[in-house]
């Protein structure tokens, strides 16, 4: 299975909440340069799964292992450093600041500038100031924002807000790039436009983790599908071997037996 | 860009320069103009107006780019004030009347940055325990501390005398520059300039030099990482931004400032007492910086002139003009200040919401309807 490395592999990765699992002993790898897909019903642990890899919660047991380093609890800032961009499920764009700043701030952690560079601006921070706007001039553009680099970020669209998340977390320049559920929401033509970027970004060296409700997209697009249910992997495959799957089956349909 | 206005007046962007020279000129001659106008009081409360202006911008910078509401940052007033009137008074002689027979008498100069540092350090107490505060939870938390503080100072004359207690500690040393005392007279070129406008143009260098650390901070890779914090802490942290370190930096930056502006209180007045950093003082610079346009350094400026300036013109007009209309004082200026002030924070609040001068974000926040839900 393994003819190439993995990037990100979850071992035995279990997130309590009180009394309530919501992640049991979750053990999965993502391979470089993969488009890997995660789906499951509500309340099947996807996001819960997000958090842990994005140091938003820590695991209750187990660990992860990204680009050769053993994480058991990371800061988010850490594991951003360490090369994990996110999205979120429900925006959270910097909603008053421009659509540029927002892309500048992704640029925080790859960039050094601190109070006297502020306070001098000198050669140095002048020129890594101007490198920031550049780069986050061009990452609108590569995500397909037309409105204004100036304009609100809240005050853009539905569909150019997810974009704009893309674009801030691509600006970290991240090797993992992992996306809760970018095509919420969203028309026919605007996921379409989506499943492009995710390719190109994809085909531009970054893997790719994928939360996602709709079917068709995570099919069309995924190299690797999990499946969460009831905090559990229930099946890990290509997408025509998930679609089979009898326990996927009875998850998404239900009726299962046992 | 919105800053450009208030800079030239301060003499940092020479554009467009004529305006500049003409508002370096006009600040120059502020105090001689005051002086023939009004009198020598106002050029005093002149004075207090800057320093009032250079707490509300370090107040600004925790509160309008970081988000993280102060109601104690008086305390660091406090501390550099204290921190030069220890150190520049004969005050510790009566603590330690062997070691220091004479009290200690350190030059302003290198105590200033010491008060600056000493608040920072402070700054970074207050902000570490926390961290995970935030909004009215971190409000009441400062606000405690700054009450902390300012009884402390209050209770700290037994049993050792360090602070002489409520009476406070006097004839602190003025400051110096060249080796000339601030505190008298001083003859150049001709010119006689009396002490309250020697101080105001020490302090009108430094409000200068706030305005100018407050503007390149905000446009700053460090500035932009405070504004993420204030918008969304959580987003923040997944782009990588350490929040724990850039929130303990804004507080130290906030409280350096105060802390500058605490030993420059004290070389001034020549007195400090507990009573100068009530929580009303805290919330009157805090005031300044809401009222004035939070995050934007030139509202914060006119929200600090006009609260600093205003209660004085009150006590100087109602005063008289009851006097003339029924022979007797019915309303104190005091109390009347105090019910305009409020009247006044209600007016703008219905409608300014974003202050005199609102920020760029905050204009644009407030002005839209579609104010988007945080967290």
């Amino acid at each position: 299975m393994t003819h190439t490395p993995s990037l990100l592999q979850l071992s035995s990765v279990s997130k309590q909440f009180g009394g309530l699992s919501a992640l049991s002993d979750v053990s999965l790898h993502i391979r470089r340069g993969e488009i890997y897909g995660l789906i499951g019903p509500n309340g099947a642990g996807k996001t819960t799964l997000f958090n842990v890899i994005t140091g938003l919660y820590q695991p209750s047991a187990g660990e992860f292992q990204f680009n050769g380093t053993h994480y058991q609890t990371a800061k988010p800032h850490v594991l951003a450093q360490a090369g994990i961009a996110r999205t979120f499920q429900n925006i959270r764009l910097f909603a008053n600041l421009t659509a540029l700043e927002n892309v500048m701030i992704g640029r925080h952690v790859r960039t050094r500038a601190g109070v006297f560079g502020a306070l001098l601006r000198n050669r140095a921070t002048r020129d890594e100031e101007h490198a920031i706007a550049e780069r986050a001039r061009k990452l609108l553009h590569y995500v397909g924002i037309s409105k204004p680099a100036q304009t609100l970020a809240k005050h853009l669209s539905y569909g150019e807000q997810r974009r704009l998340e893309i674009a801030r977390a691509l600006a970290t320049d991240p090797q993992l790039l992992a996306l809760d559920e970018p095509a919420a929401g969203m028309n026919a033509t605007e996921t379409a436009s989506l499943k492009k970027l995710l390719k190109t970004i994809r085909d531009g060296g970054i893997t790719v983790l994928l939360i996602e409700h709709d079917v068709k997209l995570i099919m069309g697009l995924c190299d690797r599908v999990a499946v969460l249910d009831y905090g559990k992997k229930i099946a890990e495959d290509v997408p025509e071997g998930v679609r089979k799957d009898p326990a996927v089956i009875a998850a998404y349909l239900g009726g299962g037996d046992d | 860009m919105k800053h450009t206005t208030i800079f030239s007046k301060m003499k940092f962007k020479p554009n467009p320069r004529s305006l500049l020279i003409a508002l370096t000129i006009a600040l120059l001659l502020l105090p001689f103009i005051t002086d023939a106008l009004l009198g020598r009081g106002w050029v005093r409360i002149v004075d207090f107006a800057m320093l009032y202006i250079m707490l509300a911008l370090g107040l600004n910078i925790v509160v309008g780019y970081a988000g993280l509401l102060d109601l104690g940052y008086i305390a660091f007033f406090a501390v550099g004030a204290y921190c030069y009137a220890l150190t520049g008074s004969p005050h510790l002689a009566l603590a330690f009347p062997v070691a220091f027979p004479d009290g200690v008498h350190l030059s302003f100069w290198i105590v200033l940055p010491l008060a600056a540092l000493l608040a920072g350090g402070f700054g970074v107490l207050l902000g570490a325990p926390t961290l995970r505060l935030r909004g009215d939870y971190l409000a009441i938390v400062t606000l405690g501390f700054g009450e902390i503080i300012r009884i402390f100072l209050n209770n700290l004359n037994a049993p050792i005398n360090l602070t002489n207690g409520p009476q406070g500690i006097s004839r602190i040393d003025a400051v110096n520059v060249a080796g000339a005392p601030l505190s008298a007279t001083q003859n150049i070129l001709g010119i006689s300039f009396p002490s309250v406008h020697l101080y105001y143009y020490l302090f009108l260098a430094f409000t200068a030099l706030v305005i100018f650390v407050s503007q390149r901070l905000e446009k700053s890779r460090i500035g932009r990482a405070w504004m993420a914090i204030r918008e969304d802490e959580i987003a923040a942290s997944a782009m990588g931004i350490n929040t724990r370190d850039l929130k303990l930096l804004a507080f130290a930056m906030g409280a350096m400032f105060g802390g500058a502006s605490g030993a420059l209180f004290a070389g001034f007045q020549g007195f400090v007492s507990p009573e100068s950093f009530s929580l009303m003082e805290s919330i009157m610079v805090l005031c300044m910086v809401v009222l004035g346009g939070m995050g934007n350094i030139a509202g914060v400026i006119l929200g600090g002139i006009l609260l600093a300036v205003l209660p004085e013109v009150l006590r100087h007009s109602v005063v008289p003009m009851q006097q003339a209309l029924f022979g007797k004082i019915i309303v104190d200026p005091e109390s009347l200040r105090m019910l305009l002030f409020g009247g006044a924070l209600i007016v703008m609040m219905l409608y300014r919401p974003a202050g005199l001068l609102p920020s760029r974000v905050r204009r644009r926040e407030l002005g839209s309807d579609e104010v988007a839900e945080k967290a």
